[in-house]
């Protein structure tokens, strides 16, 4: 028996219209939640133990509880979602937008803040559609504005556009963004936008799952939530799995309780290796992450779980690749997409990541040196000294700590394929 | 002398007014011109600046950042295909490569008829049907060269406009309401709530 919370409308093909929502007990959570005090509501987040879903994994409730008191505070949604093969929060926005304008609306009753922004990256033309479409019915419905639902609590909820910039997802970047600047993360401390955020004052930066399980939260009560999942790691998770797999989707799955085997293999949830192949590598939590092999299969779906094997659960995006493929290729397009989307603010991030992407473009295309591997790590050692898991950062933000996981990963274990493409003068196998 | 149509300047106008600061505005502004324009003309630099009370060189260098704010001229269709990990393993640079053939331009580059402009995209968030393959930033996906084909030639024959506008313009769904509420009383609001609680705090101790 699985529980569904964020995808529980998921059988409607209309699960984003007002109707639909309506008829399935959407705003019933934020009724409930405006018959409590705001510290009740906070209190069964806090009880639910609910994890940030955007890839930090920072406790929601503790987040909420550090917003720093001032006249004005900001709520701020982060729908950015650009890190690699993450597509859970695509899914959320053009499916349930009711559900995260719901759950917006309740954290910005528990945080008692002065306005909510919700920021969707650009390329989700269809998803600022829809989300601009359901905060209109919202507030024809009376679940915006003056007086929601005659509590007495008012609020106003504007959509934001992002205009692509996979830095904007970096909380600080995407208050700069929010503020009609360049997405430049800022330099911490403070470490933290509930300090001083949007406009120097205090703001609350959530991700669109995160809160789009707060309707479910309040309705069912924080324990029924944290009796879901297992140690840290409570209630579900979107889980965007894609790569070399029969079934490649976006799952939700109770935390803890299934493997990254499970996941992969189960028919319902992506049905195997594609072509019964075998599994070379897994990226466990977005390129980010440092890489999973066969053996490490058996490791439950949970943050710390995964933590413990020194790599991260982050936005919950798993890419399989099989037996066949080359992995000095995959380092070189996850560095790639790191050089072109680096700010450009720190030296080691900005000229690591386009030197790295040019010795590994050169290994997979021909003209790779003897040389290049160590002077792949020593250019990593370079951006995060020493390597380690969590990595040191030499940076204002963690994209450049995050750029040496593909590649650290890819040698450390493949080390011979990446000597063979020097020796081939290039991959053998072409694409 | 607006740049902006006269109904583009009350959309703009209404667009600043949701923000507490008029800067915010910048970039929900920029894909109000692409939506006129196709692209981010000096015109409507000047006139965004005007209304985010910045100045042009500051609309300029913002708008440079961001990979879907054109400072120059693009087709009526901006195609983008992810090359990206999850899209690379289901063959998009294959795809890119076939696109780059089919419309007769490099990556980065428009068809000399104006019609479409080719990019190679980063992860674009729709794994599950890879390669992943944008048109405006609409989810078309075409997944095989020939899909890609049929897709194009509708394209070009004036099909699908309702389906995918021409660049620039973003979110066809206007925003029907303002800020309801005035600051004043969401202030006079907080300021009882934080009293009520502090009175609950006291009663509780």
């Amino acid at each position: 028996m699985s529980t569904t919370i964020v995808t529980a409308r998921r059988e409607f093909d209309d699960s984003f219209t007002i109707e639909r929502a309506l008829a399935t007990g959407a705003y019933e959570g934020l009724k409930k939640a405006l018959a409590m005090t705001p510290e009740a509501v906070c209190a069964e987040v806090d009880a639910a133990s609910l994890l940030g879903r955007g890839g930090a994994g920072f406790p929601a409730g503790r987040k909420w509880s550090m917003l720093r008191k001032n006249p004005t505070t900001y709520l701020v949604i982060n729908g950015d979602e650009s890190e690699p093969a993450t597509f859970k929060d695509h899914y959320l926005i053009e499916r349930d937008p009711h559900q995260l304008v719901e759950g917006v609306i309740i954290a910005a009753y528990a945080l008692q803040v002065t306005q909510a922004f919700i920021f969707i990256r650009g390329e989700f033309a269809l998803g600022l559609e829809r989300v601009t479409q359901a905060i209109n019915e919202a507030y024809a419905h009376g679940a915006l504005g003056r007086n929601i639902f005659g509590s007495g609590f008012s609020l106003d909820l504007v959509v934001h556009p992002g205009a692509g910039a996979y830095i904007c997802g970096e909380e600080t970047a995407l208050l700069e963004s929010l503020e009609g600047k360049r997405g430049f993360p800022r330099i911490k401390p403070p470490f933290f936008p509930a300090a001083i955020g949007l406009y120097g004052e205090p703001t609350v930066v959530n991700n669109v799952e995160t809160v789009s399980n707060l309707p479910w939260i309040v309705s069912n009560g924080g324990a029924a939530f944290a009796a879901l999942g297992e140690g840290r790691s409570t209630g579900t998770r979107l889980f965007a799995l894609s790569g070399d797999v029969e079934r490649p989707g976006v799952f939700e799955v109770e935390m803890v309780k299934s493997t990254f085997r499970d996941l992969i293999e189960r028919p319902e949830l992506g049905g195997g290796v594609r072509g019964g192949k075998a599994v070379k590598a897994i990226i466990p939590g977005g390129v980010s992450a440092p890489w999973f092999f066969p053996e490490d299969l058996d490791t439950p779906l949970g943050q710390d779980e995964v933590a413990a094997k020194n790599s991260m659960l982050g936005s919950g995006s798993i890419v399989v690749m099989d037996e066949t493929r080359c992995m000095v290729r995959a380092a070189w397009r996850i560095t790639k997409f790191f050089s072109r989307e680096s700010c450009g603010q720190c030296t080691p991030c900005r000229e690591g990541s386009g030197w790295l992407e040019r010795v590994l473009y050169r290994l997979e295309h021909g003209g790779g040196r003897m040389e290049d591997v160590d002077l792949l790590l020593d250019l990593c050692d370079n951006i995060a000294p020493g390597l380690t898991w969590p990595p040191q950062q030499t940076t204002i933000c963690v994209l450049g700590p995050s750029i040496p996981s593909s590649i650290h990963s890819a040698i450390s274990r493949f080390r011979e394929e990446f000597i063979a493409h020097v020796h081939d003068g290039g991959c053998r196998h072409g694409r | 002398m607006s740049h902006f149509s006269p109904a583009l300047r009350a959309k703009a106008e209404a667009t600043v007014a949701l923000y507490p600061k008029k800067r915010s505005a910048l970039i929900p502004l920029c894909h109000l011109a692409q939506g006129q324009d196709g692209y981010l003309t000096e015109a409507a630099m000047v006139e965004i600046a005007e209304l985010c009370e910045v100045t042009a060189a500051e609309v300029r260098g913002t708008a440079t950042f961001y990979d879907m704010l054109h400072t120059d001229p693009v087709g009526k269709y901006v195609v983008g295909i992810c090359t990206n990990i999850a899209c690379m393993l289901a063959g998009g640079d294959d795809l890119l490569e076939h696109a780059e053939q089919r419309l007769g331009c490099a990556v980065g580059g428009t068809t000399t008829d104006g019609l479409f402009t080719l990019e190679e995209t980063e992860c674009l968030a729709d794994c599950d049907i890879a390669p992943c393959v944008q048109v405006n930033h609409r989810f078309v996906r075409t997944t095989t060269p020939e899909a890609l084909d049929a897709l194009l030639d509708e394209l070009a024959a004036g099909g699908r406009a309702d389906e995918i506008p021409s660049h620039g313009t973003l979110i066809r769904v206007e925003r029907t309401v303002g800020l309801q509420v005035p600051k004043d009383v969401i202030a006079e609001e907080r300021a009882a709530a934080a009293a009520a609680q502090a009175a609950r705090m006291e009663g509780s101790k």
